[in-house]
C-alpha cells in the first residue's frame, strides 16, 4: 500500500464515520459535528493529493484546503446559530421532533 | 508508511468514532477536538505546515469552542430519554458502510491510476508561508476576496439568526 492510498483510506473511513453520525444522531449539534468531520476528511484528501501529486510546487491542493477550512468555519458559525434559534423556538434540539416547516 | 502514520491515524479515527458514538454531548465535543488535533498532525506529517497550524487555529481554537457554547446554550448535555440515536439508525449505518466500501474499493483498486505510480516522490515539497502569501495575493486573489465577503456575510448572518427576538415583535 502506497502512502497516498493509506491517507486516502483514513480519509474515507473518517468520512464514513461522519456520514454515519450525520444520519443516525438525534441531536442537531451532533449532526453538525459529523458534517465537520466529513469536511475534514475531504481536506485530508486534498492535502494528501497535493503532497504526492506530480506538481506540488503549484500549491493547488494546499490552497483548496485553506479555502475549505475558511468556508467550513463560516458554515459552523451559521449552523450553530440556526440550532440556537431553533432551540429558542421549539425548546428542543432533537431533529426527529422537528417535522414542521410552519412555526 | 511508518509507525507515526499508524499512531496518528488511530488517534484521529478513535477521536472521530468517540465524537459520533458517545452519549454525553460535551464528551462528543471533546472527542471532536482530539480528532481535529489528529488531522492537524496528519497535515504536519504531509509537510503542509501552514494548513496544519490553520487547522489548529480554526478548528480547535474556534469551531470546537463554538460547539461547546452551542451545547451549553441549548442544554444539549442532558441525555434524552429515548436514546441518542435516531429511529432509522440501522439504515444510516448501512448507508455509511456502503459509502466506505465503495470509497475503499476505489482507492485500493486504482493504485495504477494514482498521480505518481511508484509511491511518494523522494523530496518533500516546500511550501513556505511566503510562497503561500504570494499565491494568495497573486493567482488566488479573487477567491480570497470572495472568502472575505463570505466570512463577513456569515458573521452578520449568524448574529442575526441567533439574536434574541424583541418582546414586541412577536
Amino acid at each position: 500500500m502506497t502512502p497516498l492510498a493509506g491517507y486516502l483510506l483514513v480519509a474515507a473511513l473518517l468520512f464514513a464515520i461522519g456520514l454515519a453520525g450525520a444520519l443516525t444522531r438525534r441531536n442537531a449539534i451532533l449532526v453538525l459535528i459529523s458534517i465537520e468531520l466529513m469536511l475534514n476528511a475531504a481536506n485530508l484528501n486534498l492535502i494528501a493529493f497535493w503532497r504526492y501529486g506530480p506538481h506540488p510546487e503549484a500549491l493547488t491542493g494546499m490552497m483548496f484546503a485553506i479555502f475549505s477550512i475558511a468556508v467550513a468555519a463560516a458554515e459552523a458559525a451559521v449552523g450553530l446559530g440556526l440550532v440556537i434559534s431553533i432551540y429558542r423556538h421549539a425548546h428542543t434540539t432533537d431533529i426527529d421532533l422537528m417535522n414542521r416547516m410552519k412555526g | 508508511m511508518g509507525m507515526i502514520f499508524y499512531v496518528i491515524a488511530g488517534l484521529t479515527l478513535a477521536g472521530g468514532l468517540a465524537a459520533v458514538l458517545l452519549k454525553n454531548t460535551v464528551h462528543c465535543a471533546l472527542a471532536l477536538t482530539v480528532a481535529f488535533a489528529g488531522l492537524a498532525l496528519q497535515f504536519l506529517e504531509l509537510d503542509a505546515q501552514f494548513a496544519g497550524f490553520a487547522q489548529i487555529l480554526v478548528y480547535i481554537g474556534a469551531v470546537a469552542i463554538l460547539v461547546v457554547f452551542a451545547i451549553l446554550l441549548t442544554r444539549g448535555s442532558e441525555t434524552p430519554k429515548d436514546g441518542v440515536f435516531s429511529r432509522t439508525w440501522l439504515a444510516g449505518m448501512a448507508i455509511a458502510a456502503a459509502v466506505f466500501a465503495v470509497l475503499g474499493w476505489a482507492v485500493l483498486g486504482s493504485t495504477q491510476a494514482l498521480p505518481v505510480p511508484g509511491g511518494a516522490p523522494t523530496a518533500a515539497p516546500t511550501a513556505t508561508v511566503m510562497q503561500i502569501g504570494n499565491a494568495l495575493m497573486g493567482r488566488y486573489v479573487l477567491p480570497l476576496e470572495i472568502v472575505a465577503l463570505l466570512l463577513t456575510a456569515a458573521l452578520i448572518g449568524a448574529v442575526i439568526v441567533a439574536m434574541h427576538e424583541k418582546a414586541g415583535t412577536e
